[in-house]
């Protein structure tokens, strides 16, 4: 096989996704692509998101047909270089339409969700990569691990990725014990203990982002440097509409405007998405614990914690992300650690920056991890 | 008032007399006020009956339930149903007791034990088993009763019901109110069996027929079948043969009854005038005292019917409100 | 955490989890234990079709065989909640609701309203309903119309078995008397089912699947027959949108409503008998609400007007097939096709 020729493939969002399908390219065929330059559209029953390219060179070949359902794994483009022969791009097109039907079952066999008993209760996680540096994902208020669907295997590029179900979300124990920041700092570390990971980079998105700040402020030695994504703790403002929004809603209809305000393009949400959070949040004891963290963390629509000042004062490298137009913590806080950190507000994004320009958000997350 | 020779005391003599007297009056008035044409649709009286239903429900507290029939002005009188309430309901009016969507064939209050008359009949058989299934569950020592009359006494239900509180030995008592008449029909026309004891026998349950006109008759078997079925003994069979003074529903011209038949029950086997004449005579209860009760009940029977006529009628909106609890 | 169980056994589970939450959970049908007073084992059975196998392991005395004597254990069931327990009694089959109705229409149905609204009937009654077991005509039939006509019911018809755990539980909860219709068809279907407690609300149909051009209205087991015709119909360029109702009553229009205003067309599918059908409510519901929207005539995918026949082939026959509804589909699109 031709080590020049990079195939472009269906990609594998979470453990769920099969197929997905191609909705539209970005790049027409011949275009010149850099890393991370966004090729092709494509959507799953639980999210549409976009392909990236991992290489450099031309985008030879566009195979994929929008509106077409393609599965995981499939070739469904080609990049190489402009002197590579066109024949040796189609045998590399029909040699690799063979090799992937030999390696489907394989595919099904992938890392599977995995849980630990901590203080804080049973807590599912994912871990993707290996050894050093350990990197820790911590989703937001009402998230889960899926959040950093298009960020894990990324970041396994640099060690050992660990993205954990906080309590009262996903699918770890629903009882909050200590329903504040302190109580899911605690969590976090609690789960370290129980997994035996003695430090790590924490990446927190939203509520995640603060309960990173606490730790590494209440434990230094524990934290090599936090990300901070859309952060919550970096000033008081907080749209109410949202977080009591996604509380109090029981119904598709009610959600639905809800988490449309997540998102830059609000055509994300797709109704498996809506779905998938409806089951979640009627769950027994989720609606507890949702209420008690939102009492406790932003109620009338003030967050409790601000922790801008002391983030300044101590050691721990912070990098703050933000989507810019944010609809739920605004982008004006990004700026809060002023020289502290570095701050990067990323167009065309809303508060799931991650998974709206995932590409560029691992770039920054790696480039920060690695300093 | 020295003697009594009666198993109860003279405020418990007392307070018998003043329900079946209430139900009386409660029942003689609606035939008259019926007549008037002011009461909607139909009404079922149980005057005549008034023994079964105080005898019975003295041995009661709020923890019990009965499931009553369309006859069942007096069973809820008894178990302490309010009286205004009752009237305001048969009159149709907001402030009944069902806020005027029962009527007559289903005036109910839980929280007094009464299930709810019942114009299907046959029908509280197995209410009352589950009510009786509900309190061995918590072990807190309730009964149920069902009522049902010689009729109704065919109904699958009933016999279905038996069987079922016999084999899970329920705190659950069956109470025959054998005035005679299944409307029209009479008992021995419809009945195969001479005896309600036969019956009984049939599904292994206790079975006791006594006098329906002797309160203390009533009083003493029902006594001991409740306190049996208290205990855990399981249910039992109460037959009260008696008498209904008036028609299956008013209007009934009755022509299905012998000549003179009312006449003679009214003189001879009234169980008010049968228990005031024992507790006077034997010094218990003073004429004095009986005609008191008599007057205190004429005037709440008048009230009742003046506030019941008085009172408003649902406004139109009740008509959709309470069908479910949430919807 | 979700895995893959059987309808079957999200039943059974809901039970188990709502016994173990409630102690006023208690639940009564014929054969549901299995084996009371014979000489060999108890729980020999765990319902007919072993639905609740295992759960007097776990619950003991508050699952009670009863005799074959519906009208005394339903009426039982129903008198119980009215007393303040929260029974679910097994009908095993709807079709026996012909022997113990009276209970379910004039008293359980009615405690509410009648009694001016000082009674509640917590009580769940479940049964099989649907066709498809070489059953016939007296342990086959889709009975839901029957119940939704009459107000103070409500009426339950899961497709799958993660409706089937948080339906049952959200029954089990409701203060109103429930029908819960289980199609015995279904009761091997797998879903991915978490193994938490969760409620299903009422009154909120599933999508589940997004088209423009078509809505079929459906529920139970007939669901998984429209997404087969969706899957055909998508071959020839027809989108069809396809509606879980899950509960019938209550209903949820304003999704119906809401579908046929940017499909323009509406199938309806039941495995009930034509006349006075959930699928006739739902096309004269339309019909009187969406006229405008509505660029054919609504067309009905039920059974025929007959009894449920015996005979695979005509069984076969007798239950809505995927090819009968991308038909009634084509129906409604011909117009647009021939212009």
């Amino acid at each position: 096989m031709n080590e020049r020729i990079k195939p472009i493939v269906m990609p594998k969002w979470g453990l769920s996704m099969s197929e997905g399908k191609v909705t539209g390219w970005l790049k027409p065929a011949g275009t010149r692509v850099g890393v991370g330059d966004e090729i092709v559209e494509v959507e799953t029953d639980k999210i549409a998101g976009v392909v990236e390219a991992n290489e450099a060179g031309t985008l030879r070949r566009v195979i994929g047909t929008p509106d077409t359902v393609y599965p995981v794994k499939a070739l469904i483009g080609v990049i190489a270089d402009d002197d590579v022969p066109d024949a040796d791009i189609d045998a590399y097109v029909a040699e690799y339409a063979t090799h992937a039907a030999g390696e489907g079952e394989e595919a099904e066999a992938g890392p599977r969700y995995e849980f630990v008993d901590t203080p804080a209760g049973r807590l599912r996680y994912a871990k993707r990569g290996s050894g050093e540096p350990n990197v820790i994902l911590i989703h937001g208020f009402g998230g889960d691990l899926d959040n950093w669907l298009f960020n894990i295997d990324a970041l396994a590029e640099a060690g050992t990725v660990y993205a954990l179900d906080l309590p009262g979300h996903g699918q770890s124990d629903k009882r909050v014990k200590q329903a504040n920041l302190v109580g899911l700092s605690e969590a976090v570390t609690g789960f370290m203990d129980a997994l035996g990971i003695a430090s790590a980079h924490l990446i927190g998105h939203s509520m995640g982002g603060a309960i990173a700040a606490r730790t590494a402020l209440d434990h230094p030695d524990r934290v090599n440097s936090v990300t901070l994504i859309g952060s919550a703790g970096l000033g008081e403002e907080i749209n109410s509409g949202y977080t009591d929004g996604f509380v109090a809603a029981t119904s598709r209809r009610d959600l639905k405007p809800v988490l449309e305000q997540l998102f830059h393009d609000p055509a994300t949400v797709t109704r498996q998405l809506v779905d998938d959070l409806l089951k979640y949040k009627r769950l027994d004891g989720v609606d507890d614990a949702l209420r008690a963290l939102a009492d406790a963390l932003f109620a009338g629509g003030r967050q409790a914690s601000v922790l801008a000042e002391a983030l300044k004062a101590a050691d721990t490298p912070v990098l703050v992300v933000w989507g810019e137009s944010d609809q739920v913590i605004p982008a004006a806080h990004a700026t809060a650690l002023g020289d502290r950190a570095r701050a990067e507000v990323i167009g065309g994004a809303g508060h799931m920056v991650q998974m709206e320009k995932a590409g560029r958000v691992n770039e920054l997350v790696l480039a920060h991890i690695r300093a | 008032m020295t003697n009594n020779p009666f198993p109860l005391s003279k405020d418990e003599l007392l307070a018998a007399y003043r329900t079946m007297r209430t139900i009386r009056d409660f029942e003689e008035r609606l035939h008259v006020e019926f007549a008037k044409g002011d009461i909607p649709g139909f009404v079922h009286l149980y005057a005549g009956e008034e023994a079964c239903a105080a005898g019975i429900m003295m041995h009661l507290t709020d923890i019990d339930r009965i499931a009553s029939t369309h006859r069942g002005h007096g069973h809820c009188i008894a178990k302490g149903v309010d009286v205004h309430e009752m009237m305001a309901e048969i009159y149709g009016k907001a402030t009944g007791a069902c806020r005027g969507k029962g009527g007559s064939m289903h005036i109910a209050d839980l929280s007094k034990g009464m299930m709810g008359a019942n114009g299907i009949l046959g029908a509280g058989a197995p209410l009352i088993c589950g009510a009786g299934l509900a309190a061995k569950f918590r072990g807190d020592g309730g009964v149920g009763i069902t009522f049902f009359g010689d009729g109704a006494s065919n109904q699958g239900t009933v016999l279905e019901s038996m069987n079922l509180a016999a084999i899970w030995n329920l705190p659950v008592i069956f109470v025959v109110e054998n005035n005679g008449y299944a409307e029209s029909t009479s008992v021995e026309y419809a009945t195969a069996v001479d005896s309600y004891v036969d019956r009984a026998a049939g599904f292994g349950l206790p079975g006791v027929t006594v006098d329906g006109t002797d309160f203390f008759a009533v009083h003493e078997a029902a006594g001991e079948v409740i306190r049996r079925a208290r205990e855990g003994g399981g249910p039992a069979l109460l037959e009260c043969k008696t008498i209904r003074f008036f028609g299956h529903f008013e209007g009934d011209a009755q022509t299905y009854k012998a000549k003179g038949e009312n006449d003679y029950n009214r003189e001879h086997r009234d169980c008010l005038r049968i228990f005031a004449n024992r507790v006077t005579s034997a010094g218990a209860v003073s004429e004095a005292e009986i005609a008191l009760v008599d007057r205190e009940v004429a005037s709440l029977i008048d009230a009742a019917v003046e506030s019941a006529k008085g009172a408003p009628l649902p406004s139109p909106r009740e008509l959709l409100t309470d069908v479910y609890v949430a919807y | 955490m979700a895995r893959k169980i059987s309808y079957k056994q999200a039943i059974n589970e809901a039970l188990d989890l709502e016994m173990r939450r409630d102690p006023t959970v208690i639940v009564l049908g014929e054969d549901i234990v299995g084996g009371a007073g014979a000489p060999g084992e108890l729980d020999a059975w765990g319902g007919v079709l072993g639905v609740t196998k295992g759960l007097h392991a776990k619950h003991g005395n508050r699952l009670m065989d009863t005799p074959l004597s519906e009208s005394a254990y339903i009426g039982a069931a129903i008198g119980a909640a009215a007393c303040g327990m929260r029974p679910v009694a097994e009908l095993m089959f709807l079709d026996f609701m012909g022997v113990c109705f009276d209970q379910i229409l004039n008293q359980a149905a009615k405690f509410k309203y009648m009694f001016g609204g000082k009674a509640k009937t917590p009580v769940v009654i479940r049964a099989m309903v649907g066709a498809g077991f070489r059953a016939a005509a007296q342990h086959s039939q889709m009975l839901t119309p029957m119940f939704t006509h009459v107000p103070g019911l409500k009426v339950v018809c899961p497709s799958n078995a993660y409706d089937a755990k948080g339906l049952l539980i959200q029954s089990i909860r409701d203060d109103d008397p429930v029908i819960f219709c289980e199609h015995k068809a279904l009761y091997g279907s797998e879903a991915d089912v978490p193994e938490e407690s969760y409620a299903i609300p009422f009154g909120e149909a599933n999508v589940v699947r997004e088209g423009k051009d078509v809505t079929i209205v459906s529920y139970g087991l007939t669901v998984h027959r429209a997404l087969d015709a969706a899957e055909k119909l998508a071959k020839s360029g027809v989108q069809a949108e396809v509606i879980d109702l899950r509960t019938l009553s209550p209903i949820d229009w304003d999704t119906v409503i809401e579908s046929v205003e940017n499909t323009g067309r509406l199938v309806v599918v039941d495995e009930a008998n034509p006349r006075c059908s959930i699928a006739s409510d739902v096309a004269s519901y339309v019909a009187q609400n969406a006229f405008g929207a509505l660029k054919a005539a609504p067309q009905m995918v039920t059974a025929p007007h007959t009894p449920v026949p015996f005979s695979p082939v005509l069984e076969d026959l007798y239950i809505p097939s995927a090819d009968a509804i991308a038909a009634a589909v084509n129906k409604t699109t011909a117009r647009a096709l021939a212009a």
